[in-house]
């Protein structure tokens, strides 16, 4: 194998102010009861960030009624749509700053941030831009209505992405919003509030406030909020699920899932590795959609397995910035405790594991890529969702075998299959319970492509008109 | 002068009629209080019972054809005309309603039946999509039914609300466990009959009598429960927040009108689930 000289991307082009405040009716706050946000890769201070309080997340909700009542319910489809168009743009012109400053907050490499996040973003912001004049379409009838305030709350895996996947649509059906990120990652979202400034949004449409886990449910919690909408665990869905109950709020929950990568005999085993590789290592794992169980026919099971070791064995992990590496920092250290534990207890029941031989870095927090073979169906690296780059591999010997493998599970978020075999394909798609089915790919994304959850991965879906539809109601 | 045979008023599970495993029975009587039957009590037992019931029977009945499932629903609506003078005389019995009055609410019911049937093989042209990725691949979103639904028909109404409950939830290929009406039941099992006769496989509607208090939290807090309406519940706060515990997707009072002789979209919808599958264009 071939040594690559290090070619790390710059990261004078993007500069952190030394502490940020909240970003509340257009404007930022003075920063109180800050905690210091860091770079996983190195475990250095990026910024002070401000913990919002429930007075805090008080104030951000009344700016966001306000501006809500005053300004932007009062304006025309046609003129919100370009507000969104402006960012969209802004964001493009943005987009190296953006994908740094990603990189650095996040860990994830670099070539994710600036090939694959920050184009979304924009993506979504263009996509939803267009439907603001067109709400008629949207499937509620003549004349739909926003529902008012949005709290949004988000997860550190795709911080950017996150928000745009939340505020675009929301701001397009006519709702304003209130969005907390997720305390490891607000970096990008404080960018993301300069961005509204620059393209001139009134105040108050999208409020920024950063803070833990209390923040947000004082959030969630607010009286004056008619929508939430959340992306994080099934653990803390099930929380707003329940605190919401018996509210009008309405609600919308992305959340975990141990996607089934199904490999049948017939499929082309080089695209089929490439595939796995990427269903379970992009973005370290950290990723709700992840491909994190192998089911692979147990007649191609050696083969398959020794071609995934060779294919594991050129990943190369490290310096996030770097334009070579394929896998970067775990975003925290409390994430990186809990995979070690849990592969530990997937070995502890009989799993063998394996990873290549990766050089580790001393600081910051790294999981090198790693497989798990000969796990049984009850095994807890089969059931739990691990969120980093550990890959459980079973087996099967039937399609119908596979499909009830790969639904026994409660998550029901996406699946991958693999065959040359179009009816095949087709069938088991038909017959898997989960939201989104990749057949000969996997973690594709698109705004035009609705994205969400069956059982406990959760209700609602974002992306295309089915994720405008969530930011709407009947018209009278 | 000869005697009349009286029906003895059972449950409607897996498409048999069992008596309560309970044993138990309520008194109901007419809007006049004259002894009108004793209806089945059913029990935790039972619901579970139901449950069980309805996930066996769902596959089968989603995996039929839309046509097929259209079909049947029509079919529930001509068995239910044939019929409509018992449904007529029982609506009547139970709430003293006019002869008009009672008449409109079985033509509501019956075309409820028609209204949804006509959607089976539509949904997905109006609710689906292709989608217009930027890359070259085939993305096409579909609604598939979301599992077993457990419901409880709204209180005030013998037969359309019970109909306008049923009806949005199987028509997508759902299987349901209704609780009916405590006071108004009797049309709700003379449904039951209809139900039987209408080529509808075992199962695929479940309907229990009883008190919906007793019964409701066993099913919010079923763990094999998809989703769960609580139109005609009491203690919606607190069901709503045992059925989180397994995130079950939540109907919540009032969200939809139940006395019409048509539904709405959004209504079956709400026991839907997108699923997008994508596949790559090339060689």
């Amino acid at each position: 194998m071939f040594e690559y000289a290090p070619a790390p991307e710059s990261r004078a082009i993007v500069s952190f102010k030394p502490s940020y405040g909240l970003f509340i009716d257009g404007k930022f706050t003075k920063p109180h009861d800050t905690y210091q946000t860091i770079s996983p890769a190195t475990e250095e201070v990026l910024a002070e960030i401000t913990t919002a309080s429930v007075k805090d997340v008080d104030l951000a909700v009344k700016a966001a009624r306000n501006a809500f009542e005053k300004t932007w319910s009062k304006l025309s489809g046609a003129e919100r749509g370009k507000y969104l168009y402006r960012i969209a743009r802004i964001i493009q012109e943005r987009a190296r700053e953006l994908a740094v400053a990603e990189s650095l907050n996040n860990g994830k490499p670099i070539k994710e941030s600036r090939d694959s996040d920050i184009p979304m973003v924009s993506a979504w912001f263009f996509y939803y831009a267009g439907w603001a004049d067109k709400l008629d379409h949207a499937g509620l009838g003549a004349n739909p209505q926003p529902l008012g305030v949005a709290a949004q709350v988000i997860p550190w895996n795709f911080p950017l992405m996150m928000l745009a996947w939340k505020i675009a649509p929301a701001l397009a059906a006519g709702n304003t919003v209130v969005l907390k990120p997720a305390e490891t990652t607000p970096l990008t979202a404080l960018l993301f509030a300069e961005i509204c400034q620059q393209a001139g949004l009134p105040d108050g449409v999208v409020n920024i406030i950063t803070g833990f886990g209390e923040t947000g449910a004082a959030l969630i919690g607010h009286p004056d909020v008619n929508k939430v909408a959340f992306t994080g665990s099934t653990e803390v869905g099930r929380k707003i699920a329940k605190q919401i109950a018996g509210t009008d709020k309405k609600v919308t929950l992305e959340l975990g899932g141990k996607a089934a990568n199904i490999v049948f005999e017939d499929a082309a085993l080089d695209q089929a590795v490439e595939g796995i590789v990427n269903g379970i290592f992009f973005n370290q794992g950290h990723v709700c959609c992840a491909g994190s169980r192998l089911l692979v026919q147990e007649s191609i099971h050696d083969e398959l397995i020794k071609k995934l070791k060779r294919r594991m064995e050129t990943i190369r992990m490290g310096d996030p910035l770097d334009k070579n590496t394929d896998i970067g920092a775990i975003n925290s250290k409390e994430q990186l405790d809990r995979i070690t534990s849990l592969v530990k207890q997937g070995a502890k029941e009989g799993g063998e594991v394996w990873a290549p031989n990766c050089p580790i870095p001393k600081n910051g927090f790294w999981y090198a890529p790693t497989i798990i073979t000969g796990v049984a169906a009850t095994s807890t690296v089969a059931r739990e969702e691990i969120f980093g780059p550990v890959l459980s591999v079973i087996t099967f010997r039937t399609p119908g075998e596979a499909v009830a493998k790969a639904n026994n599970t409660p998550y029901g978020l996406s699946a991958g299959i693999w065959s040359e075999k179009g009816s095949l394909i087709l069938k088991v798609a038909d017959q898997l319970n989960a939201g989104v089915i990749w057949a000969n790919t996997f973690n594709q994304f698109d705004p035009a492509s609705p994205f969400g959850g069956f059982k406990e991965s959760g209700y609602g879906r974002e992306g295309g008109r089915h994720g405008l539809m969530a930011y709407l109601k009947e018209g009278n | 002068m000869r005697l009349d045979v009286k029906k003895t008023y059972k449950l409607f599970i897996g498409g048999k009629f069992p008596r309560s495993e309970s044993g138990r029975v309520y008194e109901l009587k007419s809007h006049r209080g004259e002894f009108l039957a004793n209806v089945s009590k059913a029990s935790r037992k039972d619901a579970r019972d139901a449950v069980v019931a309805a996930r066996a029977a769902q596959p089968g009945w989603a995996g039929a054809t839309a046509y097929n499932r259209g079909q049947i629903l029509y079919r529930i609506a001509e068995m239910l005309e044939g019929r409509r003078e018992q449904f007529v005389s029982e609506i009547k019995e139970q709430t003293g309603v006019s002869e008009k009055v009672a008449n409109l609410e079985v033509d509501n019911a019956i075309d409820s039946w028609v209204w949804h049937a006509g959607w089976s093989d539509k949904i997905d042209s109006v609710a689906g999509s292709m989608n217009p990725v930027s890359g070259p691949f085939f993305n096409i979103s579909s609604n598939q039914p979301t599992g077993v639904v457990a419901a409880f028909a709204p209180k005030q109404s013998a037969l359309v609300g019970l109909v306008n409950t049923i009806a949005p939830a199987i028509v997508s290929g759902n299987a349901i466990v209704v609780v009916t009406s405590e006071a108004l039941p009797l049309c709700a099992i003379t449904l039951t009959e209809v139900l039987a006769t209408s080529d509808l496989p075992g199962g695929v509607v479940n309907v229990l009598t009883g008190n919906e208090e007793e019964i409701s939290p066993w099913l919010a807090s079923h763990q094999d429960v998809n989703a769960i309406d609580l139109e005609g519940t009491t203690d919606f706060v607190d069901l709503e927040i045992k059925a989180a515990e397994t995130l079950k997707r939540v109907i919540r009072r009032g969200s939809h009108q139940r006395l019409l002789a048509k539904g709405n979209l959004q209504h079956i919808l709400a026991f839907m689930e997108v699923k997008t599958v994508w596949h790559p264009k090339g060689h």
